[in-house]
């Protein structure tokens, strides 16, 4: 039974198997960039990782390691002496499988493995639009920005207010030109309960907002 | 061994046959052409992957 053991064998032999994933190691590190299924580069990057991480002690034992694993001396060398510097930095997690599709022929799942160190295109982005975001609720510095949203709402609620008040008043104003003083008795409470509706439909949008006035 | 006593008629096996479905995959717009693109695929037309150009193309706009 197969149970648990999550190792792909991609079809082939041991020896077949090692061999392929060494020359694709090869192949990664010298051209940086190589086009393969995704089964293929899943397990290639569980291959290559060690080994890049392992280039970062340059020494003749991680050497002759890696090139146990390689058997290129060109790619052991360009790992050591150009890759080695790049991924410096990187706490692992040098490579990146971006899929491109189904193969023509046997419709296989293609993608692109890479050195994440060597793709400019994605690492200029990645590091102009690098906003710092603070995932944890701790400090209250995501709250303020709530607070200013919400005080920004408050202040249009305010305006909004005003504007309905001198509509009212308006309208009352017009009512008293015309000559007849019953129509401005009847008009004049109507507006009145007018503002008032316009108030008290406010408060009740804003519960917030006079919450935030008792703040100020 | 257990045996089918009948033969599944045609009209049996085609009822049954009628749940046999195939769905359509899932597409969405390429964020930088347009052009429909498979979930977690880079774009075929214009090699962008998430709003970022992952892979060169020969650039013919």
């Amino acid at each position: 039974m197969r149970h648990g053991k999550k190792f792909n064998h991609l079809s082939r032999t041991k020896s077949h198997r090692a061999a392929m994933l060494s020359n694709m190691a090869s192949s990664l590190i010298l051209s940086k960039r190589i086009s393969t299924t995704v089964a293929k580069a899943k397990a290639l990057r569980k291959y290559v990782e060690p080994l890049l991480t392992k280039s970062k002690t340059d020494d003749t034992h991680s050497r002759r390691v890696v090139f146990s694993y390689l058997q290129n001396k060109e790619s052991v060398s360009e790992l050591f002496n150009e890759v080695a510097e790049k991924i410096a930095t990187r706490p692992g997690g040098y490579t990146r499988i971006l899929k491109t599709g189904n193969r023509a022929g046997d419709n296989a799942e293609m993608c692109i493995i890479e050195l994440v160190d060597y793709n400019e295109l994605m690492q200029k982005e990645a590091s102009e639009a690098k906003p710092k975001t603070r995932r944890s609720r701790r400090g209250g510095a995501a709250k303020k920005t709530e607070d200013a949203s919400a005080t920004t709402k408050a202040t249009d609620d305010k305006q909004k207010v005003e504007a309905k008040a001198d509509e009212v008043i308006e309208d009352a104003e017009v009512v008293e030109d015309l000559p007849a003083g019953k129509a401005e008795v009847k008009e004049a409470p109507k507006a009145e309960t007018k503002e008032e509706s316009t108030k008290e439909e406010n408060a009740s949008d804003g519960a917030d907002t006079s919450e935030e006035e008792d703040k100020k | 061994m257990a045996h089918p006593k009948r033969k599944i008629s045609k009209s049996r096996r085609d009822k049954r046959r009628t749940h046999y479905k195939a769905t359509s995959a899932t597409f969405m717009e390429c964020s930088n052409c347009g052009s429909p693109v498979l979930m977690h695929r880079v774009c075929a037309d214009c090699g962008y992957y998430k709003g970022k150009p992952a892979i060169e193309k020969e650039v013919a706009v």
